[in-house]
């Protein structure tokens, strides 16, 4: 008995110090804000251009004032900001600290400031722009190393480098994928059996991504339908990636290497030079072929760059680009509403990611609400098309499971987490993207949710992990034991998992549930609660 | 087609008449639930051709890329061979690797395609390849060919009962699984892994009590999420009130059983092999037989670019038991004439060693093994250099060819072309039927 004791009471003692500790430390998201409020900076700079996007909008909205769509609240914009460029919701305590804020803050550059600071930004925004450079394959073995260039553009992202500069340097790149990880871009489209780089994938690639012209078609034929693009104006752009070549000491430029390819209907192949798609005047020769074309790309009068990258901030942030598919916009337009203001602005801001991503967050159609205040007179899909309500858009399997990981502890998971905690949720988030089902670099597809999808937040593993009974790992136990009060646990919870308040409905009814019950019982309820939150359209769904 | 598909038969690149990508994934999400809704099963019962029993399909998934020379292709005596020996089938003059011998002796069951070529040696866009019958393309996920069946079949036989459990399901899944693509995330293969245990996600982790208070607790979340929303929200959109209902119906479906191979005679089980694989190879015939359209188990460890003939052989010694036994309790059960059975990989492998004596990826020359549904049985189509050399074999299939025989068999007009997300028309396959495999 007494060996008994000896080992098992320094055991139950440590487990209730943690518990305690756990509990104080909760204890100062549940009540009044005590916390450090976020830190923030003016950004009047902005207040102009956010101005010439609003008018933009003002101008095409032909329906009458949109009196009943509501600006959104700071609570649902953190929602928003968080969700697409961390990948998962804000936890309560990051909700806490914007509630502390001062009176008359703005609070979306507040958060903007907030989550730039965090690498969880820069890392997950690098994959979104990833999936648009290189895709989603493993690629070919040895030469192509996908997370070294995921790695290194989350680094670019981090501080803040000029976009076109980013974008130079990946399609001039030049060594080894290792110790240039740009270089990957060029390394992923080598084609196995020792051809070196396919210039035709590379070529269709940079059309799409950095220019938001889809030529892909044109590698076998003229444009179908219109007369916009020719076969050579393909092959003319892939014959700027013919001299990439990889060598021993990486990803070299071979400049006696030509580029030759057979123009449909003719029976032999013909030496093909180099030439732009569109706006030759703004080609300027000197240096390698890949340079010369990042050049001409960037240039400032080159406006589909700027476009495309506009476009595909717009989506992250929206789950719904300006103009559809993100990846593909008229040249010579009409463009979508909105797209010239940004384009240009991004242009004259030297490209700079992070401001623009402040003048998205600043303008009308992400500052509203995706409901009516009138229930009588919901939200029309007119309204949603042009922006005058927030699109309801699906929120991406990671970001669903970023939503319930996140919501399971009460503090942000950011990088000050430990490696353990990481590390535990890349392996969940991994396991649940792929049963979700992940549609690759296709990722603004608005699908409905699925029966499986529904099945695994039902009754999947990662749900029930994080949020069945346990006072240690899981914030629905924790809640049940430590909040003060029915009324403080609900709003809790709620915070953490909706990133909003409860209703009056919503109140009535779970106060109903938790009321009486302690213990045991009062953590089962907690996890009933949990699931019917994880489950409901909201937890989802974009809003 | 069916009545309810989004997609113009009409559709050719040049028209303008094509939908938006949203549009089109609207209707197609709709659409998509075809698969569990019984009046779009009663409407396509009667759009299918009468007195035709439906067909199903097995596929049989040697991820990382089988050998074709110690497989269905063997050169026995040739410098390719290093050795490796060759044993004689059930069809005179045909024969298999000796690691097949159970699978040789049910050789006139199928057939063997042994000149399929491709373009793509990477593992994730040889996969996709021989999955879709389409090499990659930028923007445009294509549908493997149990999303295409599942689609463009949803309807059962009229004397089964309708099937509450996904009709498109992928056992032990490598890293890609089977998928709808521009057909929609509906017509994922549904993920199972070892029938040791019961389908995944199917238990619900409280007792009625407990879902009965969720289930009221989501009720009151959903009206305030839809107050002042979109309207038609739920129908239009997230169709999530839907998901959940047929999700709770597919729990309680007695059709479960069907995967759980417990319950087998243990003969029965023996034969298929003390694998996970050998027990999903049991499931997917006891799942086949209650009306799922196509199922895909998953044998991975093919990738032996270090010691080749150990790393296949160790392989062998699980996929001869369970396929000779597939084929066997699909021909005992007289499913065997209703379901394809089909042997894939996304590539063969180098014909010569490597220094490891391991073999590359080699996408110039490798085996697919086709049988049932009606094909016929105990043909070699096509020859690969015995010296290893060419990549030009004799009697060349492409990928895409196996595709279209699939599709043809099964009755479906493989050669439509649909309008897909990216505005243009796409054949389900464009491949050629191979006229040597119809009866």
């Amino acid at each position: 008995m007494k060996r008994f004791l000896t080992r098992t009471l320094p055991c139950l003692t440590g487990l209730s110090t943690v518990l305690v500790v756990l509990g104080m430390m909760m204890w100062r998201y549940l009540d009044e804000p005590t916390v450090l409020p976020l830190l923030t900076s003016p950004h009047e700079d902005l207040a102009g251009e956010i101005a010439l996007v609003n008018a933009a909008f003002a101008r095409a909205q032909t329906t009458p004032p949109l009196s009943s769509v509501p600006a959104a609240d700071a609570l649902t914009l953190a929602r928003r900001l968080s969700l697409s460029l961390t990948g998962a919701p804000p936890s309560l305590e990051e909700i806490r600290r914007l509630e502390a804020l001062p009176a008359g803050a703005d609070p979306v550059n507040a958060w903007l400031d907030h989550l730039f600071a965090d690498r969880r930004y820069a890392d997950y925004l690098a994959e979104r722009f990833a999936r648009a450079f290189v895709g989603v394959e493993t690629g070919p073995f040895l030469v192509y190393r996908r997370r070294r260039l995921v790695t290194w553009l989350g680094d670019q992202i981090a501080i803040n480098r000029p976009y076109d500069e980013l974008v130079r340097q990946l399609i001039s790149a030049e060594g080894l994928w290792t110790s240039h990880p740009e270089a990957n871009f060029i390394t992923v489209s080598v084609v196995a059996g020792g051809g070196g780089p396919d210039e035709t994938k590379l070529a269709a690639r940079t059309a799409r991504a950095f220019l938001g012209v889809s030529l892909d078609c044109m590698q076998c034929h003229d444009d179908k339908f219109s007369d916009r693009w020719k076969q050579k104006d393909f092959h003319q752009l892939a014959a700027f990636f013919a001299q990439a070549d990889t060598t021993i000491t990486g990803v070299r430029e071979k400049r006696t290497k030509e580029y030759e390819a057979r123009y449909l209907g003719e029976k032999s192949e013909t030496k093909i030079a180099p030439q732009v798609p569109f706006l030759p005047e703004l080609f300027a020769a000197g240096g390698s072929r890949r340079e010369q074309l990042a050049r001409w790309i960037t240039h400032p009068e080159n406006t589909a760059f700027a476009r495309v990258t506009v476009n595909r901030t717009w989506a992250i942030l929206f789950g719904r680009p300006l103009s559809e598919p993100v990846d593909d916009i008229p040249l010579e337009g009409p463009y979508s509403t909105g797209l010239e203001e940004l384009a240009h602005g991004f242009i004259a801001s030297g490209y700079d990611m992070e401001r623009l991503i402040r003048v998205i967050a600043g303008s009308d159609p992400f500052r509203r609400e995706s409901r009516s205040v009138d229930p009588d007179k919901p939200v029309t899909a007119e309204q949603e098309s042009t922006w005058a309500a927030f699109p309801v858009t699906p929120l991406r399997p990671e970001q669903v499971a970023g939503s319930v990981i996140q919501a399971s502890t009460l503090q942000a998971l950011d990088g000050s987490t430990h490696i353990m905690q990481k590390l535990r949720r890349y392996g969940e988030t991994r396991d649940f993207v792929k049963r979700y089902g992940d549609r690759g670099e296709d990722e603004f597809a608005e699908e409905s949710g699925t029966i499986p999808q529904r099945l695994l937040l039902m009754n999947g593993k990662l749900v029930n992990e994080r949020t069945k009974p346990n006072p240690v790992m899981n914030s629905s136990t924790r809640l049940a034991h430590y909040a003060p009060s029915d009324a403080k646990t609900l709003d809790a919870a709620f915070l953490a998992l909706l990133s909003r308040y409860p209703t009056d409905p919503e109140r009535e009814h779970f106060t109903r549930l938790l009321e009486g019950k302690e213990k045991k019982a009062r953590e089962r309820a907690m996890a009933d609660l949990y699931w019917s939150l994880i489950n409901s359209t909201e937890f989802s769904w974009n809003r | 087609m069916t009545p309810f598909s989004p997609f113009s038969r009409h559709g050719a690149c040049g028209q303008s008449d094509h939908f938006t990508r949203r549009a089109l994934l609207k209707s197609s999400a709709v659409a998509g639930l075809g698969w569990l809704t019984p009046l779009a099963q009663q409407l396509a019962r009667g759009s299918e051709k009468s007195g035709k029993r439906p067909q199903s399909v097995i596929i049989l998934w040697m991820e990382g890329g089988a050998s074709q020379l110690e497989t269905f292709d063997p050169h026995p005596g040739r410098a390719i061979a290093y050795g490796a020996k060759a044993i004689e089938t059930a069809v005179r003059g045909m024969k298999f690797g000796e690691g097949l011998p159970l699978t040789a002796e049910r050789a006139q069951d199928f057939s063997i395609l042994r000149a399929v070529t491709s373009k793509e040696g990477d593992h994730t866009r040889a996969i996709y390849n021989v999955k879709t019958g389409y090499r990659p393309f930028p923007g445009l996920i294509h549908p493997a060919i149990g999303s295409i069946l599942c689609h463009e079949m949803p309807g059962l036989d009229e004397k089964m009962p309708p099937i509450d459990i996904p009709s498109h399901i992928s056992i032990l899944p490598g890293q890609n699984p089977a998928r709808g693509g521009y057909l929609g995330a509906q017509y994922d293969a549904f993920q199972a892994y070892d029938p040791v245990k019961p389908l995944p996600d199917l238990r619900s982790r409280t007792d009625d009590e407990g879902q009965s208070l969720r289930l009221d607790g989501l009720d009151v979340l959903e009206q305030s999420f839809a107050a002042g929303r979109l309207a038609d929200l739920e129908k239009s959109r997230t169709l999530h009130r839907t998901s959940i209902e047929r999700a709770r119906r597919m729990m309680s479906s007695d059709q479960l059983a069907a995967f759980d191979v417990s319950d087998a005679p243990k003969a029965e089980r023996e034969a298929f092999g003390d694998t996970a694989f050998g027990r999903s190879c049991l499931a997917a015939v006891r799942l086949v037989e209650v009306g799922v359209r196509c199922v895909e188990v998953t044998l991975n460890g093919w990738d032996t670019h270090i010691n080749n003939y150990e790393g296949q052989a160790k392989q062998l010694g699980i996929l001869d038991p369970a396929l000779a036994a597939l084929i066997g309790l699909l021909k005992d059960r007289d499913l065997y004439e209703n379901t394809i059975v089909m042997v894939a990989t996304e590539f063969g492998r180098t014909p010569k060693l490597n220094l490891a004596e391991g073999r590359d990826h080699w996408p110039h020359g490798f085996s697919v093994l086709l049988g049932g549904g009606g094909f016929r049985g105990g043909l070699a189509i096509g020859e690969t250099d015995p010296t290893g050399e060419s990549q030009e074999p004799t009697g060349k299939v492409r990928v895409e060819d196996i595709h279209a025989t699939i599709f043809h068999q099964l009755g479906i007009d493989y050669d439509y072309e649909q309008m897909t997300p990216i505005g243009r028309p796409i054949a389900i396959s464009d491949g050629r039927v191979i006229r040597e495999l119809s009866s």
